[in-house]
């Protein structure tokens, strides 16, 4: 029998950027909120301090920050005629755990879509007619639009505090920004980073070929910052720790730093860390939620009353829990019916090394999310029936993490060990650059998250199972990104190139990124989105469920900036329309 | 042929043991240089390996990364102390993997690490394996072949052609490796890197995390040499 906790009046599951953010919005209206996170306690002191943090081999290649797959993990398969296997040590896609969540251990990069992006299908019909999708692709709109969403937008950036240089700032074009994004009502909260070497050459390199470089919107202070939490950071010294790690200096923006010791000022707020939530209980009826059940360190089941659910888990975990607890019907791709596990995507990346012997580029010099950036080849840009594909991206230089154990790139046909490989590391640490891609994933009716028959977590729950594949789209898209990236890799004058994408099955092993998005995604129509436009679940509607789930399909960004907004605007709902009138809304 | 480095003079420090002045004159604290540097392999009693494993290890890690040539080889680093920590504690027991069967491994290695055995029982299964497959071959262990001989296996590993009972060669090959250049470059305080000359060699600066002033100045190499989270230097 389950210990029963007081009852609360909002119970958030996850306490990363969501489950923070959403936080402090539902303690401002007032209510009494308890999250509950599955992982650790922490806090830039003591657990991200300094010396101790600057360790390559406990965070960025033993994961000591992410979830660990004996806790909890998804089987993969190509195709639903394979028995799926699990994921059983963290390799393509690195979920976080523990308090902060992924928003500890990111680069920082934070974007906006652009305005097609939120409606996508509607985008592509009304600019390519219906023919060009195939058919078995599942495009579809938000259901909210990016001028709703641009104020949410703001506000988040200035929460996290972005530093960047605006390019459209009410329609007019700013220079040195990214022209093409969509209009942004005010400048970005600091200016941007330092250029390292490699982006003031990148940026020479595409603007000769006439492209518009600028640099990334980065969630790393350039300079001392106090966001409207009252929350301050300091400016960032480019320690070269960022992705994998937490931040030792206060600048990388993360709930610990932008969130959370202003939300645990508050009465009407408590968490509880090693709290891992087994399902979202719900009413006879099945048509309102009564609380959470979780495990607590100990493992004893403990039931949390409470009138509103926020699911602010991981987006693969927000979908493992509303499969586990029967919220919405479970999709089907046979017959195309129910909604939860639907619209499964991720993103697909690629990376050219650029080789120069004569130049010293200091590759453990770096902020996360410092570098330059072209918008040219995105989306919105894009004549998709000229390339033959649906799809855009953002190349850009790349210069951080520079330590030796996962970033030692060396030129092709190097051996792999012996003397060798001994010299070649010698010769060329120090002696490379990077071109990253990050690209959009369209959804398609075969790729989807549902529960797996065979294998069990340590709760005794199904492990979810994934069905993704790479699709002729997508790999003409990456072979298109690779072609038009050498061409700025040698433009760059580089001695050679190394270039690594997907050309064939999706393959779990190599690192390519945490950006896994969709599963439960918003919508207009209950019969395609699990969440309507305000993140709430169709069938029970005290469930709110943000975060990159929502996602009908990936588009080329980083993903926290919209997350972020969604969360915002969704929390925005709550407090305006829903606690006044519980009930489905709108 | 290094004068286009950007770190000819302490590798040659390290090398040579010359010029040593050079190098204080970049340092707070000279009487921390080369600490550790002194320890040797020989003098390191293993926790986890048995004697005829670290006898395997220690050749195969010589090959992996070998003496010869600039920089420090396996064994002048010692990787091999390291491995033996790392299987003993949790990784080698694979504390944090999904581990529950059933197990697959001859799936498609698109899927990952599938084997039933934790890093420590793969090393323990395969090294009896190769070790019995020498004496096969060649009537002798894996240790006491030509290195030729041993690059040779070493390759056959890595590409699947020797076949051992209970685990995959690549699978053992690919934690072998992965495992030593862990033990290369990761930071002293686990046991390999030994004098950090591993990052001295390359040019990584350790834990220092603290460029604000560097950031700028393009295209020049850092001057300062590593530093350890224990505070030691060099």
């Amino acid at each position: 029998m389950a210990r029963t906790e007081k009852k609360v009046d909002a119970v958030i599951v996850g306490l990363g950027w969501t489950g923070s953010v959403m936080g402090m919005e539902l303690t401002d209206a007032g209510l009494d909120v308890v999250a509950l996170e599955r992982g650790p306690d922490r806090r830039t002191v003591p657990t991200f301090a300094y010396p101790k943090i600057a360790d390559e081999l406990r965070y960025a290649v033993r994961y000591d920050l992410m979830q660990r797959p004996a806790d909890s993990t998804v089987t993969i398969r190509h195709h639903a005629g394979q028995t799926a296997l699990p994921y059983r040590r963290l390799g393509c896609f690195l979920p976080g755990a523990g308090v902060g969540g992924a928003g500890v251990h990111w680069n920082g990069l934070c974007w906006r879509p652009n305005a097609e992006e939120l409606r996508l299908k509607s985008y592509i019909t009304e600019r390519f007619g219906t023919g060009l999708m195939p058919e078995d692709m599942t495009v579809q709109d938000f259901g909210v639009t990016y001028e709703e969403l641009e104020p949410y937008f703001d506000r988040f950036e200035k929460i996290v505090g972005v530093s960047g240089k605006a390019g459209n700032i009410g329609g007019r074009i700013e220079e040195g920004g990214n022209p093409f994004e969509a209009p942004r009502s005010s400048e970005y909260p600091m200016p941007p980073l330092e250029q390292t070497y490699d982006g003031l050459i990148f940026e020479k390199a595409a603007r000769d070929l006439g492209y518009h470089p600028f640099p990334k919107p980065a969630a790393n202070a350039s300079q001392a910052y106090t966001n409207p939490y009252g929350m301050q950071l300091g400016p960032c010294n480019y320690c070269g720790f960022c992705e994998r790690y937490g931040c030792l200096n206060y600048s990388k923006s993360s709930p610990q730093t932008c969130v959370l010791d202003a939300l645990y000022q508050r009465q009407n707020f408590s968490y509880r860390p090693n709290a891992a939530v087994l399902r979202v209980e719900l009413a006879a009826d099945g048509k309102t939620a009564t609380g959470v059940t979780y495990a607590d360190a100990h493992g004893e089941e403990v039931f949390q009353p409470a009138d509103l659910v926020l699911l602010c888990a991981f987006q693969l975990n927000n979908v493992h829990l509303m499969l586990v607890s029967g919220i919405g019907k479970p999709y089907d791709p046979s017959s195309g019916e129910g909604t939860v596990g639907r619209n499964y995507a991720y993103q697909m990346t690629g990376e050219t090394t650029l080789f120069f012997k004569d130049i010293a580029f200091n590759p453990f010099v770096g902020a996360g999310a410092s570098g330059m950036a072209i918008a040219d080849l995105g989306l919105s840009r894009m004549d998709f029936a000229k390339n033959g594909f649906i799809g855009g991206g953002y190349p850009s230089s790349q210069q951080t993490n520079g330590q030796p154990i996962h970033n030692l790139p060396l030129p092709e046909g190097t051996p792999r060990w012996g003397a060798s490989w001994k010299k070649a590391a010698g010769d060329h640490y120090g002696h490379s650059a990077t071109i990253v891609l990050q690209s959009s994933n369209m959804p398609y009716r075969d790729c989807y998250l549902d529960l797996d028959p065979t294998y069990k977590d340590r709760y005794g729950r199904p492990l979810m199972r994934m069905t993704f594949d790479w699709r002729e789209n997508e790999l003409k898209q990456a072979a298109f990104f690779k072609d038009k990236i050498a061409e700025i890799g040698r433009a760059m004058g580089a001695d050679s190139l190394t270039a690594a994408y997907p050309s064939g099955h999706f393959d779990t092993r190599p690192y390519q990124s945490t950006h896994t998005v969709g599963g439960a995604v918003m919508g207009a129509d209950p019969g395609t989105s699990a969440l309507n436009r305000y993140l709430q679940s169709w069938d029970v509607h005290n469930v709110f469920v943000p975060g990159a789930n929502a996602f009908p399909q990936n588009f080329e960004y980083n993903p926290t900036g919209l997350v972020g907004a969604l969360t915002l605007w969704a929390a925005r709902a709550i407090r305006q329309d829903y606690l006044p009138n519980p009930g489905p809304l709108g | 042929m290094s004068d286009d480095r950007a770190w000819p003079t302490r590798r040659a420090v390290l090398l040579t043991g010359t010029a040593t002045l050079a190098i204080l004159a970049l340092q707070d604290t000279p009487a921390a240089f080369a600490q550790g540097a002194q320890e040797t392999i020989t003098g390191y009693e293993p926790v986890f390996f048995t004697n005829d494993e670290w006898i395997f290890v220690l050749a195969a890690t010589d090959r992996l990364i070998p003496a010869e040539g600039e920089g420090p080889g396996a064994l002048a680093t010692l990787v091999p102390r390291f491995i033996d920590r790392q299987l003993a504690g949790n990784y080698g027991k694979a504390l944090s993997w999904y581990m529950e069967g059933p197990h697959t491994p001859e799936a498609s290695p698109l899927f990952g690490f599938q084997s039933a055995l934790t890093p420590a029982e793969t090393y323990r299964t395969a090294i009896a394996g190769i070790d019995a497959f020498c004496r096969d071959t060649h009537g002798k262990p894996f240790a006491d072949l030509t290195p030729d001989d041993q690059d040779s296996v070493l390759g056959d590993l890595e590409a699947d052609r020797i076949t051992l009972k209970g685990v995959a060669a690549s699978t053992f090959f690919e934690f072998l490796l992965a495992n030593t250049r862990e033990g290369y470059f990761s930071d002293p305080r686990y046991g390999g890197n030994s004098g950090m000359a591993a990052w001295v060699y390359i040019g990584f600066p350790g834990a220092r995390a603290s460029f604000r002033e560097w950031v700028g100045q393009h295209n020049t190499p850092y001057p300062l040499g590593p530093v350890s989270i224990g505070g030691e230097r060099a």
